[in-house]
């Protein structure tokens, strides 16, 4: 397999009150494409930062991130959407779906970006919404569906670009054990039989058991690599 | 979907809240509609006097001097006059200030040769010559008061007392008239009782006077005539068509331009405070999803379009509303309003001014949260979840 992530001496600081805070110090990470990888650790660890970072939310203080072969630290803003919008899929622990939009239009939202035809977007979102199983809560809004099926439209929402990564922060952070287990589930499915290359943080050790590789950080660096 | 679609949907996010705006933009706009075209009426018009036979001769400079009754022979002197009548506005209440309706001494049998439109039956008009009190009303003003033939009618007079100090005038109803063209809530009574009973100030007084023409082509330079003539003297005049003696009458008190300006600013003003304020509470509780939008790929100067287009949007269905609105409203008072201060109407540029504005307004109230949109970082903002 071909590596997908590179991250070289990639350090992170905020200034707090004055004060400058190192969120990440020396990050080093090879992760190849096809991976199911998981960060894990304590809370102010480092994990979500690292994960935006790989996400092309945020930039670097220092440091290089490639991406499928892409330097994001030096992208501009639009650039570094343009490349979000074509690379990668977002899952997070809250959904964050958009109240307002049922869960075939939330799911077409990343592709009112490109180019394709109404009719065009809305196959692709139905085709998304079939493989995470919700093809029948199509024109459901959010706030009528339960918490699972809100991370499944938000799944389908991260898939139907057809990005080569998805990047979860916390995403059964906030389900009962048992729906946590279906999204986990779902989850390895995108990266076996789709091969989706999935960065996941989560405090879950159940969780993370789903991953492949897991790395452990604390206080901003990555400290081991734990056997699965 | 499309972007329009989006910023559709999240307009209505809160649909109480949108609609209770879009109904204050749209009253603002329907408001603004209305008193563009008042203000127009006013405006409008100008002094063109061609084509008319009947001008109104009134003071130069304010509807509360008089002129005197002396030059009724000189203007029946000047060439191309044939008839001249004299009225005076008497004010006072009926009853209640809220009854309000026009009051004029006049001289029965010129008052009504000159104004053939009210028409009266020659028995009442006798009547009317003959008794020293009476008076006749226009037809729909006797039954809104349930006035009989024979019945008092005292006026409480506030700007006329009598001689005597005393306030009271009391007129016998002999008659009532109708205006076959339309209503005109009218009573008139004798000049000669008024200005022999009238405080000394009012006697051989006029308010203005009614000159009828021979020949209406000649109506430009006969008006010009008759204020040439009393240019020099103590009482100098004015003369005009009657729509333009009504508009300047109801001109003198306020200017209705300059007060239709002020409303309407401190409309929009309101306007753009309670909107601006409502669409900076709504950019407040989406900030995580405008995070969302950036994480999914949309660029800063999109997001901020959306938030901009939404307020844009929101005014500019209002404000179209409100047009619509005005329109319905024109049709419905038009007809009563037109007899008092003239064509009451939207031009063309009166709608696309609405339009204009609407726009502006929409921009200036989404320009800040549109900027606040566009200066989220991802990071920062989700966090806020």
């Amino acid at each position: 397999m071909s590596q997908l992530v590179s991250c070289r001496d990639v350090t992170k600081s905020y200034i707090r009150a004055k004060e400058q805070v190192d969120v990440l110090t020396g990050i080093n990470l090879d992760i190849e494409e096809g991976d199911f990888l998981a960060l894990m650790g304590p809370s102010g660890s480092g994990k979500t930062t690292l994960l935006n970072l790989i996400g092309g939310l945020d930039q670097p203080s220092s440091g290089s991130i490639e991406v499928g072969g892409v330097g994001l630290q030096d992208m501009s803003e639009r650039a570094l959407a343009k490349w979000r919008s074509e690379n990668v899929g977002f899952i997070f622990q809250f959904y964050n779906l958009l109240p307002v939009l049922n869960a075939q239009r939330n799911v077409e939202l990343p592709l009112l970006l490109t180019r394709l035809s109404r009719a065009q977007r809305q196959k692709n979102a139905q085709i998304a919404l079939e493989i995470v199983g919700l093809e029948d809560r199509a024109k459901h809004k959010p706030g009528e569906l339960s918490g699972g099926q809100q991370q499944r439209v938000a799944i389908a929402r991260a898939l139907v670009a057809d990005p080569k990564l998805l990047v979860c922060d916390e995403p059964t952070g906030d389900l009962d054990r048992e729906t946590a287990d279906e999204i986990l589930n779902l989850l390895e499915v995108l990266n076996r039989d789709h091969g989706k290359t999935i960065i996941m943080v989560t405090h879950d050790p159940k969780a993370a058991a789903h991953a492949q590789t897991t790395w452990q950080m604390d206080k901003g660096k990555l400290v081991a690599e734990v056997p699965a | 979907m499309s972007l329009f679609g989006l910023m559709w949907a999240n307009l209505f996010r809160k649909r109480t809240r949108t609609v209770l705006t879009l109904l204050s933009v749209t009253v603002a706009f329907l408001l603004f509609m209305l008193l563009q075209a008042v203000s127009a009426a006013f405006d409008g018009g100008g002094v063109n006097v061609v084509g008319v036979d009947r001008l109104i001769s009134s003071p130069k400079y304010s509807i509360v001097d008089s002129l005197p009754i002396s030059q009724k022979q000189q203007l029946l002197a000047v060439e191309g006059v044939s008839a001249v009548t004299q009225q005076q506005w008497f004010g006072g209440v009926y009853q209640d200030p809220k009854n309000f309706f026009p009051k004029y001494p006049v001289e029965p049998r010129e008052f009504f040769a000159m104004y053939p439109e009210f028409r009266i039956s020659p028995e009442q008009l006798d009547a009317f010559v003959r008794t020293r009190t009476g008076a006749v009303a226009e037809q729909t003003l006797a039954e809104q008061y349930g006035w009989r033939i024979g019945d008092i009618i005292p006026i409480q007079a506030d700007i006329w007392p009598k001689e005597s100090g005393e306030r009271l005038w009391e007129f016998e109803l002999v008659g009532t008239f109708v205006n076959a063209d339309q209503r005109s809530p009218l009573l008139v009574f004798q000049y000669e009782y008024f200005t022999e009973a009238v405080e000394s100030y009012g006697k051989d007084q006029v308010g203005w006077w009614t000159v009828r023409l021979d020949d209406p082509e000649r109506a430009q330079e006969i008006a010009a005539s008759i204020d040439v003539l009393f240019e020099n003297s103590l009482n100098p005049t004015r003369t005009a068509t009657e729509d333009e003696f009504a508009r300047q009458f109801a001109k003198q008190l306020g200017d209705i331009g300059f007060i239709a300006t002020i409303i309407i600013a401190a409309v929009f003003f309101t306007i753009v405070l309670l909107t601006g304020n409502t669409m900076s509470q709504a950019l407040r509780e989406r900030i995580p999803e405008l995070a969302v939008l950036k994480t999914l790929g949309f660029t800063d100067a999109t997001v901020s379009l959306l938030v901009l287009g939404e307020a844009i949007l929101l005014c500019l269905v209002g404000g179209l509303i409100g047009i619509g609105l005005a329109f319905g409203v024109r049709a419905a008072i038009a007809p009563a309003l037109e007899g008092f201060i003239g064509a009451f109407d939207f031009t063309g540029a009166t709608v696309a001014t609405a339009i204009a504005l609407s726009l502006g307004i929409g921009l200036i109230i989404g320009l800040i949260p549109a900027l606040t949109a566009r200066r989220l970082t991802i990071v920062d903002a989700l966090r806020e979840r």
